[in-house]
């Protein structure tokens, strides 16, 4: 695609595109069975009477060796030598991989960003974080390895370590890269519209300095590989439980010295979660197979729950000041926005993702001309940030919905009245936001009318007064978020200068592929570009192929488990950041559409009619007219493979269609920044009551409301089930789950008793509501449904608690401890009296 | 999270069971639930090199009354004393602590010695053998000897077991119907923050005990004659235990969870005496 005259904003093309499709949509319906409708779980046998196949109950090659990490104890330190003699000279112990054997026999991973920043499967000269591996024990069985691994004698030279990513920016913090010769590896300026004058003629200016914490979400399953070495054809073939991007296997190919085909690796067909964090398993995967190949042997590595929580993955915290010009009746005129994102000890491809994946829609879900943003990429002493469930969109929603709050107090006004007054107006959409995002569709009004009438806002109101009444903390909070689906892969490139760009190339799109596939009997099978974690994607790929095919879904085997040497693939591939409905789920319905025109040309040569007049319906294939005259699906899929002879001319025998989809609104970003980030955008809507109990200081939430627009839905029970997941881990990161590390980097919150996963227990009920206004940029009119509330809900709870209190700052997750800090006051000496007898009571009672 | 090399052994008998914990000692440890056990050799926090089963031992698994308390065997698990029909009656406390303990799964394999053997600061279970003043039943090759519990804990998961004894019992002395419990965690079933319980002794006179703001538990005798003087043994309670400070709360918060608890479990022990 040419970059210059593909202007970014909205053009005429993109507007008739999008009305055809409009059609499309409608069209469609009249046929559709199965979409839209909640089919039942294709995947839910399997799963739940214990028949799922996850990647550690697979089998593994005979002679199987087993590996053990050895970890750093430090979060800074050189490692002035490794001593594995002791490891070695024990029954059972094959090797012990140290980083200068990776260094000797691997490159380091490739990054977004031009900068000195080499990072191996195993830490090269100095540790960075505590948890990093350091060297990698393998044994005959994992209880040897560990063993072993006691034995491995490491020396440390301990340096100073620097957490807080503030005075990680400080010239004179210790530098965690020191050929970088700074911690703060990127900084990038974006300006859009006319942000200063709008400031200065501005009635008010509303600022606020947010922090979102660092965590994670963390899946039952953590990382298992089994990664085998081949020399007779020097590749390695390796079974993981990676899901995506795959643009990250080209990374790894690179790592091993290897061209992509000789790194084949298989993705099991079922997954215990992923949440994002499954991506990182990457550099163990190489680690896996360099051991491999040392060994001579193939070698598993399961990751256990000590090992993820410590150095698995991590959400990357931000500190964010914010400030908005606004009007006196609350419109916000312009934005100015200063994000702070700490990353941790390395910069894992593809990061900086949270910082730019949001980056078209920084605006959110309000119509704001003018915004400046400043992107800063720090490093600290803390295991590398990478993706995780709402991927950058949390941390921008909890400043810009704190912010709206904050105007509202500050101009005395109605919050919910500032929220309308600066939503996006329904007229205006397709809608180009500042920074470049299409908001495909959208009646944001609507939504919020919605939530708030049929008495659900009266009955909050009444609530919270009665509990105010009565002398207790309850705050009424409200959310706005724009929910992204299928990012555009050429987002990241907005990291790098309009003129770096232009000397690499563009990079843009994001391409999705499906395969159907009609056997000699008429059975139909279904390959895809997606890893399996558990959202029922072979369900609905099913209903969209049956829709189209006049089958039932039961008719429709869908095989999801992942061979890159023999699957379709591309660079966007995986389940990640909403792609699914965007984009697979399109590629699926156009692969089903043209086996059905294909099948539809055969029959018609057979019933004698025309193509036109051919239609495909319970298991029959015929004449639209003339219902009865009709052939069984089975028969004339037979003749594509048995009679070729039969086949109208030209037409190739055998039903196999792959289909690629890569939609054109997914442009590369414009000379002047702006980048259309992702090709859907739903809307979520929260409002909810929270009462502080002031004996446990505990946040209850009294009542949630969540409203959701995610264009069409295809399975309305799949979504919603997307939704109270998303919700969950809303919950989480509001009220529960941190990663917490000490000032010297030590890692305080390294089991489930410290880095507390709310149970069932802990989750309010939510009532779910929904409204549908498709996406006119896709063929199904369905868009990215499963992040939002993992956006929607810290934020909402944070407003509301500020609401509680009459509190500015807001720290989540708001724990009782830090409830307990806002509210406590000052507590009173004991009197010198009771001090003394306290002491005397304890030594009675202590007989 | 795999544990070092141990031989296993499972005696039939509280005899065998104490022959072997002679032989070893210290480098032994009895397994009953090991609901923590099993999680801190997988740990390697601990690193014995015989494992004593002692879940299979008959006379241990057993609930027991006998002369106004009930004696509770080291294989009985957590959920079936919560299931002994006469719980209710003879050890309310029980009945309102063990709901806490754990989850329901854990309960289902984890013993009620076991807990009191781990002697974990924040236990509902010790904290209800402090409080009630029961005794701890030990057996060796030396003989039998029985501590009382607030002789038996003596510090952050320091017991006064030698390491040939073995727990047999524990013993919970029955105190009419009138207990309350209340805890603070962050989660239904978490290691609480602080817990407060409390056993009416007169009209005028409860029991109090404190789990989570010191090395062990805390009782005291406080006066129920005014919310002035419940105010103020509950201060001097705060400002002498002191609290302390983890990952979930400092020690002033322990303190004000203690300064909010404290007066409601006093009061809801006083009225269930009434």
């Amino acid at each position: 695609m040419k970059r210059s005259g593909m202007g970014v904003f909205a053009n005429a093309w993109t507007l008739a595109y999008a009305r055809s499709v409009r059609r499309l949509v409608l069209g469609n319906k009249a046929v559709s069975q199965f979409l839209g409708t909640p089919v039942l779980r294709k995947e839910d046998p399997a799963l739940l009477s214990g028949r799922g196949r996850y990647a550690d109950d697979l089998p593994v090659p005979a002679g199987t060796l087993h590996a053990h990490v050895v970890r750093s104890p430090h979060a800074h330190a050189k490692i002035v030598g490794i001593d594995a003699s002791a490891a070695l000279a024990q029954d059972g112990v094959w090797a012990v991989v140290t980083g200068e054997d990776v260094r000797r026999l691997s490159d380091p991973f490739l990054i977004a960003l031009k900068a000195p920043i080499n990072q191996w499967s195993l830490a090269v000269e100095r540790v960075r974080y505590v948890g990093e591996p350091v060297a990698l024990v393998v044994a005959d069985t994992r209880y040897l390895a560990e063993d072993a691994a006691d034995l491995v004698r490491i020396d440390y030279e301990v340096l100073d370590a620097v957490i807080d990513p503030r005075a990680a920016r400080d010239p004179s913090a210790p530098l965690i890269h020191p050929q970088a010769k700074s911690n703060e590896i990127s900084v990038r300026r974006f300006s859009y519209g006319d942000t200063k004058r709008a400031f200065d003629a501005a009635h008010a200016r509303v600022a606020l300095t947010c922090s979102y914490p660092r965590n994670s979400f963390t899946p039952m399953e953590c990382y298992v590989v089994v990664a085998e070495y081949r020399p007779s054809d020097d590749g390695y073939d390796v079974l993981a439980n990676f899901q995506g991007p795959f643009s990250t296997h080209p990374v790894m190919a690179r790592a091993l010295r290897v061209p992509g085909p000789k790194l084949r690796l298989r993705i099991p067909p079922d997954s215990g979660g992923s949440f994002g964090i499954k991506l990182s398993v990457f550099p163990y995967i190489v680690l896996a197979a360099l051991a491999a190949r040392i060994t001579g042997r193939p070698v598993k590595w399961v990751e256990d729950r000590l090992e993820h929580l410590v150095a698995a993955s991590s959400g990357p915290n931000r500190i964010t000041e914010i400030e908005a010009a606004v009007a006196k009746d609350g419109r916000i005129l312009a934005l100015r926005l200063d994000q702070l994102e700490d990353y941790g000890a390395f910069l894992r491809a593809p990061m900086p993702g949270p910082l730019y994946r949001m980056h078209g829609a920084v605006t959110g879900a309000y119509d704001i001309a003018n915004v400046d943003v400043v992107n800063r990429v720090v490093l600290t002493n803390k295991m590398p940030a990478s993706l995780i469930r709402g991927f950058g969109g949390p941390q921008l929603y909890l400043a810009l919905e704190r912010l709206v709050q904050r105007i509202a107090i500050e101009l005395k006004l109605d919050h919910l009245e500032v929220i309308k007054r600066n939503l996006v107006p329904t007229r205006k959409f397709p809608y180009r936001a500042a920074a470049g995002a299409l908001y495909d569709s959208g009646d944001y009004l609507r939504a919020v009318e919605t939530t708030t009438g049929e008495g659900r806002l009266a009955d909050l109101v009444r609530r919270r007064d009665a509990a105010r009444a009565a002398g207790r903390h309850y705050g009424i909070g409200f959310a706005a978020v724009v929910e992204p689906g299928m990012s555009n892969m050429g987002y990241l490139s907005t990291l790098l200068t309009p003129e770096a760009r232009d000397k690499a190339g563009p990079k843009n799109g994001a391409v999705s592929m499906v395969t159907v596939n009609v056997d000699p009997l008429g059975a139909v099978s279904v390959t895809a570009d997606v890893t399996v974690q558990g959202q029922g994607h072979q369900t609905v790929l099913a209903q969209i192929v049956a829709d189209r095919l006049g089958l039932s879904p039961a008719d429709v085997n869908v095989v999801l488990e992942m061979d890159t040497a023999k699957d379709q693939w591309s660079i966007a591939a995986g389940t990640y950041s909403c792609r699914f409905t965007p984009g697979t789920a399109v590629a699926a319905h156009l692969a089903a559409e043209r086996m059905a025109d294909k099948l539809k040309a055969i029959a018609a040569k057979q019933l004698n009619v025309l193509p036109e007049d051919v239609e495909l319906a319970g298991g029959k294939i015929r004449s639209r007219s003339n219902p009865d005259n009709a052939l069984p699906f089975a028969r004339v899929a037979g003749t594509a493979h048995w009679s070729p002879v039969m086949l109208p001319d030209g037409m190739a025998p055998a039903l196999r269609e792959t289909a690629v989809w890569s939609p054109p609104e997914l442009e590369p970003p414009s000379s002047d920044d702006r980048i259309n980030t992702s090709l859907t955008y739903g809307f979520v809507f929260d409002m909810c009551g929270v009462e502080i109990d002031p004996l446990n200081y505990q946040v209850r939430v009294d009542r949630y409301v969540s409203m959701h627009d995610a264009g069409r839905l295809l399975n309305p029970m799949i979504v919603n089930g997307q939704m109270r997941g998303a919700f969950v881990q809303g919950i989480a990161t509001a009220l529960y789950e941190e990663f917490v590390y000490d000032e010297a980097g030590q890692f305080l919150t390294g089991t489930f008793a410290d880095y507390l996963v709310p149970t069932v227990a802990e989750i309010p009920p939510v009532e779910m509501l929904h409204q549908e206004t498709p996406s006119p940029l896709t063929p199904l009119g369905a868009k990215g449904a499963a992040e939002g509330n993992c956006m929607s809900v810290p934020a909402c709870i944070a407003n509301a608690i500020a609401d509680a209190l009459g509190v500015r700052d807001v720290e989540l997750p708001a724990t009782p401890r830090r409830i307990h800090t806002l509210i406590a006051g000052a507590e009173e000496s004991p009197l010198p009296d009771l001090a003394a007898s306290a002491r005397e009571s304890t030594r009675e009672t202590a007989r | 999270m795999k544990p070092r090399p141990f031989d296993y052994a499972r005696p039939d008998t509280v005899e065998e069971a104490v022959a072997i914990l002679a032989e070893h000692g210290d480098e032994a440890r009895v397994l009953a639930g090991g609901q923590t056990l099993l999680a801190m050799l997988n740990l390697r926090v601990v690193e014995p090199t015989v494992l004593v089963d002692i879940t299979r031992i008959p006379e241990l698994d057993a609930i027991r009354e006998l002369d106004g308390r009930i004696e509770v065997g080291a294989a009985v698990t957590q959920s079936r004393l919560l299931a002994w029909p006469a719980l209710a009656h003879k050890l309310p406390l029980l009945a309102a602590a063990l709901p806490f303990v754990g989850h329901f799964q854990t309960r289902n394999k984890g013993t009620v010695c076991g807990s009191i053997a781990h002697a974990d600061p924040t236990s509902e279970i010790p904290l209800s053998l402090a409080l009630l003043e029961g005794e701890v039943v030990l057996r060796s090759r030396r003989g039998t000897r029985v501590l009382p519990a607030a002789e038996f804990q003596q510090g952050m998961l320091a017991t006064a077991r030698a390491g040939d004894e073995l727990i047999t019992a524990a013993r919970f002395p029955i105190v009419g119907g009138a207990a309350a419990f209340r805890e603070v965690a962050r989660r239904h079933g978490d290691f609480a923050i602080v817990a407060v319980a409390a056993v009416a002794e007169s009209a005028s006179r409860v029991r109090l005990g404190v789990a989570g703001m010191a090395e062990r538990p805390a009782v005291r005798r406080v006066a129920t004659d005014g919310p002035a003087g419940i105010r103020d043994a509950v201060e001097r309670l705060a400002w002498e235990l002191e609290g302390y400070e983890d990952v979930h709360a400092s020690a002033r918060m322990r303190r004000d969870l203690l300064r909010g608890l404290a007066p409601v479990v006093i009061e809801e022990a006083r009225r269930c005496a009434a």
